[in-house]
């Protein structure tokens, strides 16, 4: 019964592999989870989920796939109604009105008929007659008055039923579609890495210490040398606000693994295109900002340039002088950008902008041209690319 | 079946997802994936299932340096080299030189242990990849000694992530994993319970409140979490601070009391500061 399940997990958009889905029939093989429907719940999401942005996904899935099966599936709920039961005490139910809810369409209605409601409210709620929360006389929710009401989220009774836990969509937040993942990023930033022996010798070099140890008639004539470092040094130019803010995700994500994988990563934000000054705090970008010249001036031309910007704007904005949007520029962005690749020869454009979109806008067409042609997607491919065009 | 089950310690409160997924792992004897917000107890874990099931503790802190090797065994070349030429007798021996790491001690216990790998993302990108055939069969090869050690017994073996880097498919697959999500009151009220018994009602109640009522400060660079709330409730105590003063109706005292021990980032206190602020100002008028 957990193949169809498994294929609808990976239908999901989920990557569950066989050896998960062997992992869990091993446990349920073993006794781990008991018969109740949270233990298997609770074990399956343990065995089948491996990062915390695919649990919403999967309490969805899980969901959806339950909904469907619950009537074929009457003995693995069968705790259910027991437990039923013993709530049922709790709320003091006298025949009559067990009676009513048997005419409201029994357990089962009530059920369905909660989970339905559930669905439709997304806030917690006081007060009322229909909604689920607390103090209401709908028959759903805490300290209700109507007498076939049922609790939710009360107290914390260890038999909640697994339809509320993965119906309430804890991990909603977590979730998130990443197909560019920092790893992913790290790995390709890895190519660029150029090793280079600098810095206090803290290393053992054995062939060294062999040959002059031999050298020395056999007595001891320890060698050290530096560790090996990354001694490539980067350049980053980050697009930033306006219609960037679609892409704010990526971009940090591309940052902050540039700037764990390279020892000299400096970084600069620039909006819409590059003009005379550049900054480095968003927050401070009218106070505190860095003239280009400076930039060119202070780090060396063995830096390898990386622009990351969607290049999206009034072509205006990059020919012109005072074309700018933000202030009022003596020379055309053009020109600025030109005076870096001079500078700077292996120097790329990442665009987070899908490709089959580049051909329709004028400012990257140009922005193509200027930088010759050495823009990629910021994708894993063009990542790859982009790399490659750099050394 | 293992003869005990995880069901949280007198010092410390599982939930019923964490215990199904502690429980999983120490039958099927794999490792345990635990991520989480810092200070949600993560590290602790370790310790309380050790506790708990009356089991040797071995712990691997992870540093930015370690190699997977090291937790396996490390040849002391340099010491052997110079023994040699002290005409040490040891030196014959190259046993002698293999300095045991954390999972061969694991290993080599008598009874099953618990053995943290605390922080695995802190280490190279490749550490992960490294370990996938010792934490699948339990097994590693000595070169220098042509012996093969193996696991005398399964060890759980529980790893933490803070997520500061994404770890390799092929290691997630062979792990359970568990996210600690934030407690919620309940269980929140739980956890000071164990850890602080005899606290007043009314003072645990004022402070969640307020606690909560941080946390939902909104642009937080680090949100208060569980072992911070521990700290400043263990300093209200100290400072005897009565339960209406962290009451927050009155304006003029919306800061709750000692709040340096919720808020660890000088951003952070600045910002919820000046919200403060905003709110009496606002309050005034």
């Amino acid at each position: 019964m957990l193949i169809p399940f498994f294929y609808m997990l990976r239908e999901g958009g989920m990557n569950t592999s066989i050896t998960e889905l062997l992992t869990l029939l091993e446990a349920m093989k073993r006794g781990v989870a008991g018969t109740s429907v949270d233990d298997f719940y609770y074990l399956s999401r343990a065995a089948l989920v491996k990062d915390e942005s695919q649990l919403d996904r999967f309490d969805r899935i899980f969901a959806a796939y339950f909904k469907g099966v619950e009537d074929s599936l009457g003995d693995l709920f069968e705790e259910l109604p027991e437990d039923w039961l013993r709530k049922q005490a709790e709320l003091l139910l006298s025949e009559e009105e067990r009676a009513m809810i048997e005419s409201l369409g029994g357990f089962d209605e009530l059920m369905k008929a909660l989970r339905e409601r559930l669905e439709e409210q997304d806030d917690r709620h006081e007060g009322g007659s229909k909604w689920v929360g607390t103090a209401g006389t709908s028959p759903f929710g805490a300290y209700g008055y109507n007498p076939e009401g049922v609790r939710i989220g009360q107290h914390g009774s260890r038999h909640r039923s697994a339809v509320k836990v993965w119906d309430r969509r804890d991990y909603r937040n977590l979730d998130d579609s990443v197909e560019l993942g920092t790893r992913n990023i790290k790995v390709a930033l890895r190519r660029l890495r150029k090793f280079a022996r600098e810095g206090a010798a803290d290393q053992l070099d054995l062939e060294d210490t062999i040959d002059k140890t031999a050298r020395n008639a056999g007595l001891l004539d320890i060698r050290m040398v530096p560790e090996r470092h990354n001694a490539v040094k980067v350049l980053l130019c980050l697009d930033i606000g306006g219609s960037m803010d679609d892409h704010v995700r990526v971009c940090e994500e591309l940052f902050s693994a540039a700037s764990s994988e390279f020892k000299h990563l400096e970084y600069f934000y620039f909006h819409n295109f590059i003009y005379e000054s550049l900054w480095k705090d968003n927050r401070r970008r009218h106070s505190e900002r860095i003239p280009t010249l400076d930039i060119t001036h202070k780090y060396g031309a063995d830096y390898k340039l990386i622009f990351v910007g969607d290049a999206t704007m009034s072509p205006y904005e990059i020919v012109y002088a005072g074309g700018s949007v933000e202030h009022w520029n003596e020379e055309p962005g053009a020109v600025w950008i030109r005076r870096l690749l001079n500078t700077y020869q292996k120097a790329i454009w990442l665009n987070p902008e899908p490709r089959e979109r580049w051909d329709f806008t004028p400012s990257i067409k140009l922005t193509r041209e200027i930088i010759e042609d050495r823009m990629f997607p910021l994708t894993i491919a063009g990542l790859d690319a982009g790399i490659k065009a750099l050394h | 079946m293992t003869d005990t089950r995880f069901t949280g310690t007198s010092t410390y409160v599982a939930t019923d997802d964490l215990m199904m997924a502690v429980n999983a792992a120490a039958t099927l004897e794999r490792p345990i994936l635990v991520k989480g917000e810092p200070g949600t107890g993560k590290t602790q874990l370790a310790v309380e299932v050790a506790n708990a099931l009356d089991k040797p503790l071995f712990e691997w802190h992870i540093k930015s340096t370690t190699k997977a090797q090291q937790g396996l065994y490390e040849y002391d070349a340099v010491a052997r080299l110079r023994d040699s030429q002290l005409g040490d007798d040891r030196v014959h021996d190259i046993a002698n030189y293999i300095r045991k790491g954390k999972i061969w001690e694991a290993f080599a216990s008598d009874e099953q242990p618990v053995l943290l790998i605390d922080e695995i993302d802190k280490a190279d990108i490749e550490f992960p990849n490294d370990l996938l055939r010792e934490l699948d069969r339990m097994e590693f090869y000595v070169y220098e000694t042509k012996q093969l050690v193996e696991a005398r017994h399964r060890p759980i073996i529980v790893i933490t992530s803070n997520n500061e880097k994404e770890l390799p498919d092929a290691f997630l697959r062979r792990c359970f994993f568990h996210y600690i999500k934030f407690p919620d009151r309940d269980t929140m009220a739980k956890i000071v319970d164990v850890h602080y018994p005899d606290l007043k009602k009314n003072l645990l109640s004022e402070a969640l409140n307020a606690f909560y009522k941080v946390r939902d400060v909104p642009g937080l660079k680090k949100k208060p979490s569980t072992s911070e709330l521990l700290d400043w409730i263990k300093l209200l105590l100290a400072e005897d601070i009565p339960p209406e003063a962290l009451r927050s109706e009155d304006k003029r005292k919306a800061i709750p009391p000692l709040y340096g021990a919720l808020l660890k980032n000088e951003q952070d206190v600045h910002l919820f500061e000046r919200l403060v602020f905003l709110d009496r100002g606002a309050g005034h008028q």
